[in-house]
């Protein structure tokens, strides 16, 4: 069984939902970022999503947009990322890590090395924001012989059609977008989510989980209540964009920040 | 002078099996010219693109929507425009005749609205009351903002601030006809800059607005569209041809950032194979210092941006790269990616001026026909004055005069440091 199948099976025993933290590697500097990955994991993350930086994050708000921009000007690589994970993988073997990003770092290293180098590091999943399952034709196939998941978005626009082909490629879990907009824009709103949940249920067992939005404990304990987990990304990092002069105490904020979320969706 | 344009390497990496006949069969049902174009965007913004494909399917060959296109490109924009004979040049380059397709005398002064005419129909058709746009020189976003004070749509225009400096006359032309001009200031500061703003904001309002995108590329079916639209060009280029020359032209020039105006002109020439035709990218200091914008001509590596796969600039982590051009509408790392098939193939030459040489041919043709080019133009012109003077002066090279200079005058007095 994948890491990702293993622990949403484990939650589901628990009766609880999943907490996903998001942090774009290599910001504020590449040295930083296993101690920030064990810290989420510490606070109560489940999974844990790396961002691959890119200098066109066509889909990220001003918020990740400043920490690729942070990770880039320190010279951070894609196949810096699979040091970072094998790194982490030395102490923690159960998180399952998601790499998300943009397509083009891994179109530039291929698609064959990328499959090979991060089964290596131990990647479980994988998530490319500007790559629709009608375009991972050629890549899914080797993500799959790399037992990686490919992970894949479903926004409030998607048709009945498109959520039906994209459940039928996807695996480990679905990311639901739970608005229109970039990372980190407006609040969601709970209601709203649910409704576009439901028929999501009836088409596929994976578990579903919501990301653009989640600010708070609040936010997260309200979408806990519909959704199978609750990805975080843009309130994590405005911390680490903060502290970017103080990185020691970073790791800090972001339990302390993630220890909010945990305690109210456990509630 | 140093040396003003660099031949690029033509030779077919998809083999030689492409018949020219099968480059007017592009894109496939899923928006790929061969291995590139496609639709490579986030989830969000799926459904607006299948809307779009949809809509523009029912009034491709809608005798009532080209019926309208084509009044609106005669009446409102002034077409046909005219192919003229630049006698006085050509004697003076001493070898073939050059003509120039004068796009320049379009309403709003380039090819870049015929394809808002085109896209501005097609947002009508959806009832979306808002147009967005990115814009590099500003020919774009003016033609845009243009065709959205004529239907009463609000229009709201992202470009690079680095270009807003550059090209102040533009944004106060745009700000004239009641769009917003939104600086970009992350990245590059340029049209790749503006381009991802574009999207973002797209992606947030999707429901009413329209994205009316400047060039042959970005996600299906864009790519396509921009080019049947623009495809007027080589139409009228082909029948003035044969009633001015008497026969098709020996060669064809363009110049390339996305590619529009030269798919314009080449599209309609495709499968004539004595036609030959040369697309002309950014050398900016050359393409041997790395400071250029010419991913075809330079062999840039292939990749996806802006819902694209296509020639695209960028380093070996795959972070894409900064570009530099003199002219801000060339100032892009990818390339439209019907230019980057019809490369492979073997069916144009790429090749590249560079800035020095883009302004000496920009002066020229000031001088000798009393007609001031875009800067993006001159670059065309750069290579016509190489191309020229290898041929017979009973051969016959169409460049495309792709839009007129008055915007650039600041720029080019600084360069001779004056101000104005």
């Amino acid at each position: 069984m994948s890491r990702i199948k293993q622990r949403f099976s484990d939650l589901q025993q628990q009766g609880r939902k999943a907490l996903i933290p998001y942090i774009t590697a290599g910001d504020p500097a590449p040295e930083h970022t296993v101690g920030f990955m064990h810290a989420l994991v510490e606070a109560g993350a489940d999974i844990i999503e790396l961002g691959v930086p890119f200098s066109d994050p066509m889909a990220d708000g001003p918020v990740i947009q400043k920490a690729c921009e942070r990770a880039l000007k320190q010279g951070t690589r894609l196949v810096d990322l699979f040091d970072m994970i094998t790194t982490f993988r030395q102490t923690d073997t159960t998180t399952p890590i998601v790499l998300m990003g943009y397509l083009n770092p891994i179109e530039r290293i291929g698609y064959q090395a990328f499959a090979d180098q991060a089964a290596r590091a131990g990647v479980d999943g994988v998530l490319i924001v500007d790559m629709p399952p009608e375009e991972a034709e050629e890549i899914g196939p080797l993500l799959k012989s790399h037992q990686l998941d490919a992970i894949f978005l479903v926004a409030p626009t998607t048709s009945h059609e498109r959520a039906a082909t994209i459940c039928a490629h996807g695996e480990g879990y679905l990311y639901y977008v739970s608005l229109k907009g970039v990372t980190g824009a407006a609040t969601l709103n709970a209601d709203d989510v649910a409704e576009h949940l439901a028929p999501l249920r009836e088409m596929t067992d994976l578990p579903l989980c919501v990301g653009f939005g989640i600010r708070d404990g609040v936010t997260a304990a309200e979408v806990s209540k519909v959704a199978d987990g609750v990805i975080v990304g843009s309130a994590l990092v405005s911390r680490i964009a903060a502290s970017a002069d103080a990185p020691e105490t970073i790791a800090g904020q972001l339990k302390t920040v993630l220890n909010e979320m945990r305690t109210a969706m456990d509630a | 002078m140093t040396v003003s344009a660099t031949v690029s390497n033509t030779a077919s990496q998809a083999g030689t099996k492409t018949r020219f006949s099968d480059l007017t069969q592009m894109p496939d049902a899923r928006g790929h010219f061969g291995p590139y174009g496609g639709r490579f965007v986030s989830e969000t913004l799926s459904f607006a693109l299948e809307d779009l494909e949809n809509t523009y399917a029912s009034m491709r060959n809608d005798p009532a929507f080209q019926a309208e296109f084509d009044r609106d490109l005669a009446y409102f924009v002034g077409r046909p425009s005219p192919l003229y004979h630049a006698e006085r040049w050509s004697q003076k380059l001493g070898g073939a005749q050059i003509w120039l397709k004068r796009e320049d005398l379009n309403h709003t002064g380039a090819h870049k609205v015929n394809n808002t005419i085109g896209q501005a129909l097609l947002a009508k058709k959806t009832g979306k009351p808002r147009v967005i746009a990115e814009t590099g020189a500003g020919q774009h976003g003016v033609a845009t903002a243009t065709v959205a004070a004529r239907l009463g749509l609000e229009c709201d225009v992202y470009m690079g601030a680095a270009d807003v400096q550059r090209q102040k006359l533009n944004v106060y032309r745009m700000r004239l006809l009641g769009a917003r001009v939104i600086p970009v200031e992350s990245g590059t500061r340029t049209l790749k800059d503006a381009m991802n703003e574009a999207l973002r904001d797209w992606v947030t309002n999707v429901d009413n607005t329209f994205y009316i995108i400047g060039t042959v590329a970005g996600p299906h079916p864009y790519p396509q569209l921009v080019r049947d639209f623009n495809s007027v060009v080589g139409r009228e280029a082909r029948i003035q041809s044969m009633e001015q020359i008497g026969r098709l032209p020996d060669a064809l020039i363009a110049c390339v950032g996305g590619g529009s105006n030269a798919l314009g002109l080449f599209y309609p020439f495709v499968e004539d194979e004595e036609v030959a035709m040369y697309g002309v990218e950014a050398g900016g200091d050359g393409v041997e210092t790395g400071r250029h914008a010419a991913p075809l001509s330079s062999n840039a590596p292939r990749g996806v941006l802006h819902g694209n796969r296509t020639y695209l600039m960028s380093d070996e982590a795959g972070q894409v790269s900064d570009t530099h051009s003199i002219s801000a509408g060339l100032d892009y790392p990818g390339v439209g990616p019907e230019h980057a098939l019809w490369k492979d193939v073997g069916r144009v030459n790429y090749v590249a001026a560079n800035d020095d040489a883009v302004l000496e041919a920009f002066r020229e043709l000031t001088r000798m026909e009393g007609i001031m080019p875009a800067l993006e133009t001159a670059h065309a012109l750069a290579h016509a004055k190489v191309l020229a003077p290898t041929m017979r002066t009973d051969q016959h090279i169409v460049v495309n005069l792709s839009g007129r200079g008055d915007k650039d005058i600041m720029t080019v007095a600084k360069l001779d440091g004056i101000e104005i």
